[in-house]
């Protein structure tokens, strides 16, 4: 169990151009400034204030044992400052944090390894930065590799795995912690969808168990599947708690006022050789008319508009661009290969591909939607497994039932009762 | 199970209770508990350091003896400085031992925090581990540097008596500096980059400060106590007491001033560090 009471966590931003790290000189010349300051009378103050930054805000916060606490938020929100203070690397500004039971972070990919170590080496080193004890690691060991699935790179450094091996390895070694409280932020990303479904296995494991899961995600598709409850965060206060369905809605109606459909692809994860990147992913609903609609709703086309730049010469490769379920099912594959396209850039060239999928029969829900692009079964150019996520909205006469029926596809249909012979 | 699990979770009292502002009173606990990271940090320092180069642990043997053979030359053959009735390279070497640890250790800690950046802003454990850790990371060198020493001891004939057994003292008093110089100096690396530059040039003038080369009498008489303020004068003066059987005296007075400043060196450079720990992962 965990309890924020009243958490504030202050930065103080300062805005002298250029400069990452103080240095010993400019705090010399600063100290002489101020000498000089006083001397002279009535000085004007310093321009060079440095600005308070509120990261986060009267945090006020109880989550239970055996919860699944999904949080959510654009960047800067605090979401990853609330993690950070729960799991003690920085200190709160203001306020107190009660926390009943060990708290174990998956923070980012294999914080804490070291690729020149192998993979032996390095489930003991990570297993000790967080805090399991040498006879708990020895025990635990077998079970962590065959979770992770690198039997037989045990003892090759880690540099040389793949990004994946590495996630699993990084992930293994967190959830057999046993922690009561396991932080996540933004992790399961990566790896394929067969380990992310035994990750969310373990977790649901973790939560059955009674324990804790708290987990960061700009990938609503995750919070939906993982979470049973869920914060918003804006400007580090909370502004929505509830279940993840309807704080995910709000989430996405405040963000998609400012920017329908428009995805920036430059910061996400990604997999590939990177001799092309995807650079945006612009989504526009359609009726069947042509006209453009405010939103996707079932039975409507969806125009795909994805913008993508090369950095090496590449010829003939193709695209592809797939939608998901919230449980990462593959339910709609468009790619040029089918349609006998391809796609062929010189170095630095961009193009942009349209993709119009029709008469798009899926049912009110949240979908994700992945690209890629590479030469089949040959190599991987760039893939991203979550691009961006649409929501479908329900057509009227959907929407007189009050509760929606489960599935995801709604084909049209008609029916007749027909009369006994 | 679950049940059992659920039960133990739910104590009366919070285990971390987080408050701005208040130095948690469980850090020494913390230490405890994460005793073994000392052990898991300085062991993957050592593995890394021999992975990467291509001769690996023979840098270790070679290193000192190098030192050693540059020395003897410059100090003992060419500038002709008294050697105290032992061997000049034994002279060399028994000072070069622990100055070398030390130096090694000192700069491997002060820079330790800055190197292990991304575990410092993703993980937490009590930071204390990673500059202590970088100072055990250089123990096994002083071993083997020992061996080696014994070995040129049995070379040359010499035997040490029973001041031997004081040995570990002064190895502790090294490492003991080695903790307070480094910890301070890692914390302050963290605000102030500039250090990373003033931290080879201290271990260069320690050198000359420090008997390494040549014997301490040949500090002039009114300013001898002076150098001791130098912690590793007096280990270096100890480390020759104890293994070439008390041929060289031990200046007691310098000796206390050297155990002295190690004591006010830990305190102040775990003083500073907790002081400023809690803002290591926003500013580094």
């Amino acid at each position: 169990m965990i309890q924020f009471e009243n958490v504030s966590k202050k930065y103080v931003i300062d805005h002298r151009p250029q400069q990452k790290y103080l240095s010993l000189r400019d705090v010399l010349a600063e100290g002489g400034r101020r000498l000089v300051q006083t001397f002279k009378a009535g000085a004007v103050q310093s321009q060079s204030r440095p600005e308070e930054f509120w990261a986060l805000r009267d945090i006020n916060l109880e989550v239970k044992l055996g919860e699944r606490l999904g949080i959510i938020g654009r960047n800067g929100a605090g979401k990853s400052t609330l993690l950070k203070t729960l799991s003690r690397i920085t200190e709160p500004s203001l306020g107190k944090i009660r926390i009943w039971g060990r708290v174990a972070s998956l923070l980012e990919v294999g914080t804490g390894f070291h690729p020149e170590l192998t993979g032996r080496e390095n489930i003991y080193l990570n297993g000790a930065i967080q805090g399991m004890v040498r006879a708990e690691i020895e025990r635990k060991f077998d079970e962590i590799v065959a979770f992770a699935e690198v039997e037989q790179f045990l003892d090759t450094p880690v540099k040389r795995y793949s990004s994946g091996m590495y996630v699993r390895l990084a992930f293994a070694v967190a959830a057999h912690l046993d922690p009561e409280i396991l932080v996540i932020d933004e992790v399961l990303a990566v790896g394929d969808i067969q380990f992310q479904k035994k990750c969310l296995a373990k977790m649901d494991n973790v939560a059955a168990e009674g324990r804790t899961i708290l987990l960061v995600s700009h990938n609503m598709a995750t919070i939906l599947s993982l979470a049973n409850r869920c914060i918003l965060l804006t400007s580090g206060r909370i502004v929505s708690d509830g279940k993840p369905m309807e704080v995910v809605s709000e989430y996405q109606n405040t963000y998609q006022d400012e920017s329908f459909g428009q995805t920036d692809l430059t910061k996400v994860e990604r997999y590939g050789t990177g001799d092309a990147r995807f650079l945006s992913i612009h989504l526009q609903a359609r009726g069947q008319d042509g006209a453009r609609l405010p939103f996707p709703e079932t039975g409507c086309d969806l125009e795909f508009e994805i913008t993508l730049e090369a950095r090496e010469q590449i010829s003939s490769v193709t695209t592809a661009l797939i939608v998901y379920d919230e449980l990462g099912n593959r339910l709609i594959d468009a790619n040029t290969l089918l349609k006998g396209q391809s796609v062929s850039l010189l170095a630095k060239e961009r193009k942009t591909i349209r993709f119009l999928l029709k008469n798009v029969r899926l049912k009110r829900d949240l979908y994700t939607v992945g690209l890629w692009l590479g030469i089949l079964n040959v190599a991987d150019i760039d893939g991203i497994r979550y691009a961006t996520t649409f929501k479908m909205e329900a057509v009227r006469e959907d929407i007189l039932y009050a509760a929606p029926f489960p599935g995801v596809y709604a084909c049209e249909f008609s029916c007749q009762v027909l009369e006994a012979v | 199970m679950s049940e059992t699990i659920r039960e133990s979770l739910v104590p009366e009292i919070p285990l971390i209770t987080v408050e701005a502002g208040k130095t948690e009173h469980h850090y020494w606990k913390d230490i405890w508990r994460y005793r073994e990271l000392f052990y898991f940090l300085a062991w993957r320092d050592i593995l890394v350091r021999y992975k990467q180069t291509t001769i690996g642990i023979i840098w270790a043997v070679l290193r000192p003896l190098m030192t050693m053979a540059v020395f003897t030359l410059v100090f003992g053959k060419v500038a002709k400085l008294p050697s105290e009735g032992v061997p000049y390279a034994l002279l060399v070497f028994t000072g070069l031992l622990p100055w070398h640890f030390f130096a090694s250790a000192f700069t491997e800690a002060a820079n330790s925090l800055i190197e292990n950046e991304k575990m410092i802003t993703k993980v937490y454990f009590p930071r204390l581990i990673i500059p202590t850790s970088a100072v055990i990371a250089s123990i096994p060198e002083l071993v083997i540097s020992g061996a080696l020493l014994l070995a040129l001891m049995l070379l040359y004939g010499v035997m040490p008596d029973w001041r031997i057994v004081t040995l570990p003292f002064f190895a502790a008093m090294a490492f003991t500096a080695a903790v307070g110089a480094g910890v301070w100096l890692a914390a302050l690396n963290v605000r102030y980059r500039d250090f990373r530059y003033v931290v080879p040039f201290m271990v260069q003038a320690g050198l000359y400060i420090s008997p390494v080369g040549f014997s301490s009498h040949l500090f002039p008489d009114g300013w001898r106590l002076l150098f001791y303020l130098n912690p590793i004068t007096g280990v270096i003066d100890g480390f020759r007491w104890a293994l070439l059987s008390g041929q060289l005296d031990l200046y007691a007075p310098g000796l206390l001033l050297s155990g002295f400043v190690t004591a006010m060196l830990v305190v102040v450079g775990i003083y500073h560090f907790r002081k400023t720990e809690k803002t290591f992962a926003d500013v580094i």
